[in-house]
């Protein structure tokens, strides 16, 4: 990776890359993301030696526990990972074991090392995980602490991504990392479209719902302990589409009401007490606003035509953007959480503009947009200045995109290698990764940390 | 459907027996006229008879005939030649009239009997019956189709809806869901909204025609069940629908 800017300053870089693409081809605009000139921030450079075993126990543990560490923090956008080759012959197991200027010193160069040792106690794994900084005369210890797990696979994993959330959390200023997230996503893997999850990078996808139908659109609640989604239930004997709700705490469905038509495309509130969602209970496919449990519905856009996939802005959860095409084509419109002040959001040339995801700090919408001479892009705008940044271009269809956590991560779909798959990129559209890679899967929604 | 499934063959007996009736006008004047003979020979005579004459669907009925002057008999449907006088058993699936023509030099005669047949006993009735009305929808209600994009109603499109009226009126007690599609191109949730607007579209249009809204249910596929899979306009033209389905009393309608 070339990119060597930090990406936790997104909504800067947008406005800087947004500048460039205005008066200047968009070559220009990768020039600027690897020269980095005027955002006054450069990656760390961080060592991850293997990390030490404690006993013959815990070296089944050594590789997996490795791998997902260093794809974590390589993947986090915020630091640039040391390469292996220019490592001292010998890891540090523990602080007293350190030399720094052997880590500091060219080749390697590195500012941060991350570092520790395995030891299985029983049915328990731990990880005495430490994180030194090597650059000055002396190193200083920023992080040591003691993570245990069970002594699995999956234990490990787990450690890893905890430990390299700690890190990410040091490095970035306090902004988690989001390795302990999970994308929810619709596949139809085992024959019906139904909802699964899988952890953010890929590794334990499962299947959540057995409905034997057609489930769509899943969103988790803030709390992470829900997933509304919409699926196809009957109505007074006939199909119906619904919104349905399945408990993250229990693995099943939870009642919700349900209403006449086409009910689809559920949106939490930021407190997690409300649902948007669009209805066609009276004739027209509006949006209403309900409680969680779905009493209390109340209609808050009353224009002709579709309006749909609604989402709050997740910082205040006083607006909201949505899509309708009350004018022609389908396009994105923000409005007060009541349906008042509707304004169109006007984009340069409009074409198609759906899938509005906005981001975490309430700054930037995600969005996918087919312009008049285009496929499905995402871009993402600058709510205040408008500025846009394109993040694909020229492979396949890319829909849907969700912001991780922490602002600096985008899933989103794909049909760039023929089937639609769920991938994920830094927001400033470098790294794209792949992450299912059987059947269709499609609409994912990224877990918020829980 | 009972009456409109046996009504055809009825009409088509009658005719039958009506014309073997003209025939043997013209015979027996062919038979008097050229050749005179001193004594005409005896017009025939015949009778016909079923017993019961009243059955359930696969249960035999028994015809049972007699003649007089009769060189020829001949018993339609399905029987055919017989001897002057005789029975023989019969299956009929649906009521039926079976006519005696019974010709000999004298002339020719009919002679009709009805095989009532009523639908199995008890438990056995309702799925026989709704099959039927599955088929006569199928055969008889068209779906409408729509433009890229557009939830408004063609003129092919209210064509089909108005002969779907048609159906609805004469079937009072069907109802039916109204089942919104699109083609491939838009996103997932936005054409889950046009496929609904699309299904309200053909509701709104079939009320408009005296179909009561009680009996028609709506909802929206959007891109999820496409007809047709290819990716060609041809294709997504035929995606591009309002597709109605009969709901069943005791199922979900699919």
């Amino acid at each position: 990776m070339t990119r060597r800017l930090a990406v936790f300053g997104a909504a800067v870089a947008v406005a800087a890359a947004g500048m460039m693409l205005g008066m200047a081809p968009r070559a220009s605009a990768q020039d600027w993301f690897t020269t980095g000139t005027g955002l006054g921030v450069t990656k760390v450079r961080l060592a991850v030696p293997e990390t030490a075993v404690r006993g013959s126990a815990a070296q089944p543990f050594q590789k997996t526990f490795h791998d997902v560490l260093w794809g974590d923090l390589s993947y986090s956008g915020i630091v640039d990972m040391v390469s292996e080759s220019f490592y001292p012959l010998s890891a540090p197991s523990q602080p007293s074991e350190l030399n720094a200027q052997q880590w500091s010193a060219q080749p390697c160069n590195a500012y941060m090392v991350a570092y520790g040792n395995l030891n299985v106690n029983g049915t328990n794994l731990s990880l005495a995980g430490y994180l030194s900084d090597v650059h000055g005369q002396t190193a200083t210890t920023a992080l040591q602490k003691i993570y245990t797990d069970a002594a699995t696979d999956a234990g490990a994993r787990k450690l890893a991504h905890k430990f390299a959330d700690d890190i990410v959390a040091l490095l970035s200023g306090g902004q988690p990392g989001i390795a302990q997230t999970q994308i929810a996503y619709v596949s139809a893997h085992n024959g019906d479209k139904e909802i699964w999850a899988m952890d953010y990078d890929g590794a334990n996808q499962r299947q959540l719902t057995h409905l034997r139908t057609i489930s769509l659109t899943p969103r988790w609640s803030p709390d992470a302990s829900r997933i509304a989604f919409t699926c196809y239930v009957p109505y007074r004997g006939a199909p119906s589409a619904q919104i349905c709700m399945y408990s993250m705490l229990t693995n099943r469905l939870i009642a919700f009401p349900h209403f006449p038509g086409t009910n689809a495309a559920p949106a939490w509130s930021p407190d997690g007490t409300k649902l948007a969602f669009m209805s066609s209970r009276g004739g027209d496919t509006e949006l209403y606003v309900a409680n969680a449990d779905g009493t209390h519905m109340q209609q808050i856009t009353y224009a002709a035509g579709v309006n749909t996939s609604p989402v709050f802005n997740p910082k205040t959860g006083q607006q909201i953007v949505f899509v309708s095409d009350r004018v022609g084509d389908p396009v994105l419109y923000l409005a007060n959480t009541d349906g008042s002040n509707a304004q169109k959001i006007d984009l340069p040339d409009m074409g198609y503009v759906v899938d509005p995801a906005w981001s975490p700090n309430g700054q930037l919408l995600a969005f996918s947009w087919r312009r008049p001479t285009g496929n499905y892009d995402i871009y993402v705008m600058d709510i205040v200045s408008h500025q846009l940044v394109e993040l694909t271009k020229d492979e396949g269809r890319n829909e849907r995109p969700t912001w991780a956590p922490d602002g600096r991560h985008i899933a989103f779909e794909s049909t760039r290698t023929g089937t639609n798959e769920i991938w994920e990129m830094l927001a400033d559209g470098s790294q794209p990764r792949e992450l299912t890679f059987h059947g269709e899967n499609e609409s994912p929604n990224w877990s918020p940390k829980d | 459907m009972q009456v409109r499934g046996m009504s055809k063959p009825v009409v088509v007996f009658s005719l039958l027996a009506l014309a073997a009736t003209v025939g043997g006008c013209k015979k027996q004047v062919a038979a008097t006229t050229p050749a005179p003979a001193p004594a005409p020979a005896a017009a025939p005579t015949v009778t016909l008879n079923a017993t019961p004459s009243s059955i359930q669907s696969g249960q035999t009925s028994t015809l049972s005939w007699s003649s007089t002057n009769a060189t020829d008999l001949d018993i339609e449907p399905g029987v055919g030649k017989v001897s002057p006088q005789g029975s023989t058993p019969v299956t009929p699936g649906q009521s039926t009239t079976y006519t005696i023509t019974a010709t000999g030099s004298g002339g020719s005669a009919t002679a009709s009997a009805q095989v009532t047949v009523s639908a199995p006993a008890a438990a056995a009735a309702p799925p026989a019956a709704q099959p039927n009305l599955s088929d006569l929808f199928s055969q008889n209600v068209k779906d409408a189709f729509f433009d890229f994009d557009k939830s408004e109603l063609r003129q092919d499109a209210r064509d089909a809806l108005t002969k779907d009226a048609e159906f609805l009126r004469s079937y009072p007690n069907a109802r039916i869901s109204i089942e919104g599609h699109c083609d491939e191109r838009g996103s997932t949730e936005y054409n889950l909204g046009l496929g609904q607007r699309r299904a309200e579209a053909a509701k709104n249009f079939l009320i408009s025609l005296g179909i009561t809204s009680d009996r028609l249910t709506t909802v929206s596929w959007g891109k999820e069940r496409p007809f047709c899979t290819e990716h060609s306009e041809e294709c997504w033209a035929q995606n591009r629908r309002a597709h109605l389905v009969l709901v069943q009393s005791n199922g979900s309608g699919q």
